[in-house]
């Protein structure tokens, strides 16, 4: 293919299909037809991602990767993206996990539907953008559009405490964002030729007791997005209100953001403050994870305890992260993709006995195993993917993780690794308490559970990614190897 | 013959696969030859692979590279050598008569039910494989959880019952405290020998001095893991709350197989320990320990599987025992002695709960000898197998690793020789109370007491022979045998023969030590049979004898100690440093800001003059600063 006649490049047609589509969702008046509109959309996107791993060879389909046109170039800002592994990768997890949304939560039906779906395919086209965008300021643009739309579907169509929930949202990723913004107008201030591009970034001279404050600005915004203890208190909140879906996402693909963006835009920007800075962010890192295992260990609702699980698995990449070795971050990569299917297949199994048994409280539940076996199972296989048991995909993850850490520090990991014990002590807690004894008495009466085509496919395939993934990781290791090497190289050249 | 390596632990991934997924569709006759069989053709193929290793053909497969990346690269490999061969022999073919036993003990389980059972014990067979043809550590790690999850779906089997998935989750979550150390172990060697290989690792551990901090710090972090797969000190409990499960899975798992994985692991990492002789120590004190500890318990429990889960713990302590003192080829020719006739003593346990209808306290037994014959010949022998009288299996095992720890330190013989006749004394105390004597169970019970079915007493024989005969594979030289399991597994030990010093005890020493125990064992039978054929002992224990019954209170100490505070802390957490103190502050702000904001808009009043009089006041504030600060 001759680069001149690329007509789209990839990150372009994956980012300005769902954002077209989105805004079509809205004019449709008929509530199936938004809904069907949004599945079909969802699964087109899907296909575009499934293609684009044909053409990886950046040497020979460099102009289908990449693009990068004026924008505003009066302030040095030009509309770049770039399609490189890691941006694959993620943008490979936001194509799976919307049609998996959608068709897990199809017998949903919400109120002024057109609105919801264009919201949400609003979010997956800035996801999108977010994941490709090698400008700060198209970075910054798309890092708000993915936000965005999810204070309105979580205020709208969320519980009844929705309200509180996500004005604390609001407020934390709020606060995030403007000190993000300040951030990138501080580096962009001090960049060579005034550009926002990421190499002037990186090449920026940032004097060291200012480089300090202001790598703060930037990990602070992406520690409340990730979250990192203790910016963390407003995600189980969030979980908790927001309708299933949205959490889905949220946690599914959202909380990736933070991940991604210390990988792309932090360290790189600034190696000298990480360098300086490691040792506390890891330590962090660690006591959350066990925090947050902790208190895991306590949660009621099923949706607070996967909150918290899965702020305990964050706070491993983001450790694994500072480690700055191979094995950790090729771990973060292929763990960043798993974990995101993983918890969506927490959250399907807990929307389907929501809307079966009409609670989600584990001491209102007990006994489902003998009436609803297939729910079991799905549980049981994405309980064991949460605690990593080999040959599941989180195990590789984690063990490369672990042993990135084991590099980095052997006490930190020894304290580090006591979660895979805590996270077995409340993941099989819950299934007990839930699923095996006698059936609750409050559930006296309630039969076999419906549960539907669309979510029992949905499990079905993270099911099958769940092993695949697990026995053989290699294809995802390697995707991502481009993003990996070019991390460290640019380490190494400082 | 390597392309035949793969297919030992494929098969029974099929079984799995056809039984688990096809659970509502098929008969129990389906499932009973499809789960069975599959182990079957698994047990035919080690047996082609045994005849290759045997000629000298150990192999190493590589299926394919798992993990890949930058310095660090993990195959899917499989290695099948002396060693390992000995295991999938004891796996599958064990594994298969304890398959073929559940067809009939199983039977009254729903169809879906019955084929869930099958499904999981496939699946533990194939994790076990996993674990023992691993051609690096890593692979050994994915069937050592394997085998991990596979006891904690088959303990939790029956999930109605609370006590049994809490029986469950203990067993997975001090499984997982052994893996916390297995990985540190992991992560340690790929730092310290960039690999995961067992041949590179050891290969690369041979020039180390003896006792380097690494060695001994991956060796003892290995024997963690042991311990929680093992059911050694500290690790142990959750074996005998293991017995939940149905009973042919405590023969399978809970006895004959994955319970030794500990020993395979140390045995197959023997390099390694011998050039930790700290860590041999730590090894050999924990398992005499655990050894005596765990039989001083069974002398006083009355759950006919109780006692034979104490035994169980008793005897694997005796292995790390053998382990410790560098008796590698004795260990693991207990492991498969013991595979057999603690597999015959559980199935017979089984057979006897069977035509009990459940029962399980001995106190309520006696008398079945005649009731159940083929079980009972087959316990007995059982019973005199592991109490170590020859010609017996168990008299060849024990007495080459209690002759090896009396080379290393004559202490570890004498407690080791104390803990053989606690053996022998509560397996005859348990022979006697259920077998012989007069019945005391409900007339009810008396009247359907029937011998068990042939799927069930086949297994019961097949074992038994084993357990007489196994032993001669080990005959040692001062008995006039070759100890040809000595010479078959030597290639894998070779490397720690080199470094160990030789001592060989003169043949005038063998025969006393020999003598002694046996003597000691013979006399601790016939005091059992005697005193508890007429008379069993079916009071209430009181004094040291509670104490006893009660476990050494170890599980209430863990509790108090460990679970309690554990437990507390989290709610302290979560009650207190996460709702006031985080969220609190957090919400803290969000109040400021409100309150502030209320207050402020009453600065917003509309009038001029105070308008005016604020620009005075900043104008005035800001002259002052810039006084001062220029």
């Amino acid at each position: 293919m001759d680069p001149k006649d690329v007509l789209i490049t990839f990150p372009e047609l994956l980012l300005w299909f769902p954002l077209i589509s989105g805004l079509i969702a809205f004019t449709l008046k008929n509530g199936n037809s938004a809904k069907n509109w949004a599945v079909t959309s969802s699964f087109i996107s899907l296909a575009i991602a499934v293609t684009s791993l044909f053409f990886m060879d950046s040497g020979k389909y460099f102009n289908l990767n990449n693009v990068s046109y004026y924008w505003m170039p009066s302030i040095g800002s030009s509309f770049a993206l770039k399609y490189d592994g890691m941006a694959r990768l993620l943008v490979m997890l936001n194509a799976v996990a919307f049609p998996l949304v959608f068709l897990s939560t199809y017998k949903q039906n919400y109120k002024n539907p057109n609105s919801f779906y264009g919201l949400m395919l609003l979010t997956q086209a800035g996801l999108a953008g977010v994941f490709c965008a090698m400008d700060a300021l198209v970075f910054y643009f798309f890092w708000e559009l993915a936000l965005i739309p999810v204070y309105f579907l979580s205020s709208i169509w969320g519980g009844e405490r929705r309200i509180q929930a996500t004005f604390k949202f609001f407020v934390y990723t709020f606060a995030g964002s403007l000190l993000l913004l300040v951030g990138i107008i501080y580096v962009y201030l001090r960049t060579p030729e005034q550009s926002f591009s990421l190499n002037a970034f990186m090449q920026a001279s940032i004097p060291a007791v200012q480089g300090k404050f202001i790598f703060w600005l930037f990990f602070i915004a992406f520690a409340i997005k990730m979250p990192i203890f203790p910016f963390h208190t407003w995600q189980p909140d969030a979980y908790e209100q927001s309708p299933t879906g949205v959490t889905m996402i949220l946690s599914g693909v959202m909380v990736k953001m933070g991940i991604y963006a210390v990988i792309r835009w932090l360290i790189p920007v600034f190696p000298a403050q990480t360098a300086a800075f490691a040792d506390l962010i890891i330590w962090l890192s660690v006591i959350g994870m066990l925090y947050a295992s902790f208190l895991a260990w306590q949660q009621n609702d099923l949706k607070r305890l996967i909150a918290y699980s899965s702020i305990a698995h964050i706070g491993l990449m983001c450790a694994a992260i500072f480690a700055r070795n191979e094995s950790g971050l090729d771990g973060v990569m292929v763990q960043m993709f798993n974990h995101g299917v993983n918890v969506i297949a927490l959250w399907i199994v807990v929307e389907l006995i929501e809307r079966n048994y009409g609670t989600r409280k584990i001491s209102e539940l007990g006994g489902l195993a003998a009436t609803a076996p297939t729910l079991t199972v799905f549980l049981v296989v994405a309980a064991l993917a949460n605690i990593a048991l080999p040959l599941t995909n989180a195990f590789i993850g984690e063990f490369l993780m672990f042993n990135g850490l084991f590099e980095y520090g052997k006490a930190v990991t020894a304290i580090a690794l006591v979660s895979i014990i805590l996270a077995a002590v409340y993941t099989l807690n819950m299934i007990q308490k839930v699923f095996y004894g006698e059936a609750n008495m409050s559930l006296a009466g309630v039969g076999a559970p419906v549960l539907g085509k669309g979510a029992i496919t949905a499990l079905a395939v993270i099911v099958v990614i769940i092993f695949a993934a697990g026995v053989y990781p290699r294809p995802m290791l390697e995707l991502t190897q481009d993003s990996v090497n070019l991390f460290f190289n640019k380490l190494k050249g400082l | 013959m390597s392309n035949l390596v793969y297919l030992v632990p494929l098969f029974p991934l099929i079984g799995f696969l056809i039984n688990g997924l096809a659970r509502n569709s098929l008969s129990k006759g389906m499932t009973s030859v499809i789960g069975s069989g599959v182990i079957l053709a698994s047990f035919v193929v080690s047996i082609l692979l045994f005849l290759q290793v045997k000629e000298g053909n150990a192999v190493t497969v590589t299926l394919f590279d798992f993990i890949n990346t930058g310095k660090l690269s993990i195959p899917f490999s499989f290695q099948v050598d002396q060693l390992s061969s000995i295991f999938l022999l004891v796996i599958t073919g064990v594994g298969f008569l304890i398959h073929l036993y559940s067809t009939a003990y199983m039977h009254e389980e729903s169809n879906a039910h019955f084929a869930r059972y099958f499904a999981y014990l496939n699946l533990f067979v194939f994790s076990m494989l996993l674990l023992v043809m691993g051609g690096n550590y890593l692979i050994m790690f994915i069937g050592w959880e394997g085998v991990g999850l596979c006891s904690y779906l088959l303990i939790g089997y029956w999930f109605k019952n609370n006590d049994y998935s809490n029986a469950a989750k203990k067993a997975f979550i001090m499984n997982r405290i052994g893996d916390f150390g297995f990985l540190l172990a992991l992560f340690w060697m790929i730092q310290h020998f960039g690999s995961l290989t067992f041949g590179e690792v050891f290969a690369r551990a041979d020039g180390m001095n003896m006792n380097d901090t690494v060695l001994v710090g991956i060796t003892l972090l290995l024997f963690l893991g042991a311990t929680g797969k093992s059911a050694q000190i500290p690790l142990y409990t959750w074996l005998p709350d293991a017995m939940a499960g149905p009973t042919p899975v405590s023969a399978l798992i809970h006895a004959a197989t994955m319970v030794t994985a500990g020993i395979y692991m140390i045995a197959r990492s023997n390099i390694l320990y011998t050039l930790a002789p700290v860590t041999q120590g730590v090894v050999a004190v924990i398992g005499l320990a655990t050894a005596i500890l765990a039989a001083t318990i069974a002398l006083k429990q009355n759950d006919i599987k109780k006692v034979l889960a104490y035994s169980t713990v008793s005897q694997l302590g005796y292995m790390f025992l053998g382990l410790g003192v560098g008796a590698y080829t004795g260990a693991v020719f207990h492991v498969m002695t013991h595979a057999f006739f603690k597999a015959l003593l559980f199935l017979g346990a089984g057979s006897v709960i069977h035509a009990m209808h459940h029962e399980q306290d001995i106190r309520n037994m006696g008398g079945l000898k005649k009731h159940l014959p083929v079980t009972h010949w087959t316990f007995l022998i059982g019973c005199i197998a592991i109490a170590g009288i020859p010609p017996l299996s168990g008299f060849f095992s024990k007495d080459e690793i209690l002759a090896a720890a009396f080379s290393a330190n004559v202490v570890y013989w004498v407690i080791g020789v104390l803990g053989a006749v606690m053996t022998a004394f509560y397996m005859f105390r348990l022979y006697a109370t259920t077998f012989l004597g007069k019945f005391r169970g409900t007339h009810e019970q008396e009247h359907h007491l029937h011998e068990s079915p042939a799927a069930m007493t086949w297994p019961l024989i097949i074992l038994a022979v084993l357990s007489v005969v196994a032993g001669f594979v080990g005959i040692p030289a001062v008995l006039g045998g070759s100890h040809e399991l000595q010479q078959f597994l030597a290639p894998v030990f070779a490397g720690s023969v080199k470094l160990q010093e030789a001592h060989h005890l003169d043949h005038a020493t063998e025969y006393i030590l020999m003598g002694a125990s046996v003597g000691a064992a013979a006399l601790a039978i016939l005091y059992a049979v005697s005193r508890f054929s007429k008379k069993p002992d079916l009071e209430e224990a009181s004094g040291f004898g509670k104490l006893l019954q009660n476990k050494w209170y170890v599980d209430e100490l863990y509790d108090a100690v460990i679970v309690k505070p554990l437990r507390g802390m989290s709610a302290f957490l979560n009650n207190v440093v996460e709702k006031l103190g985080i969220d609190g502050a957090v919400n803290g702000v969000g109040k400021l800001v409100h309150y502030g904001a209320r207050q402020l808009r009453l600065l917003q009043s509309g009038q001029v003059g105070i308008y005016l009089l604020m620009m005075v006041i900043a104008a005035f504030v800001l002259f002052i600063i810039q006084l001062f600060v220029k």
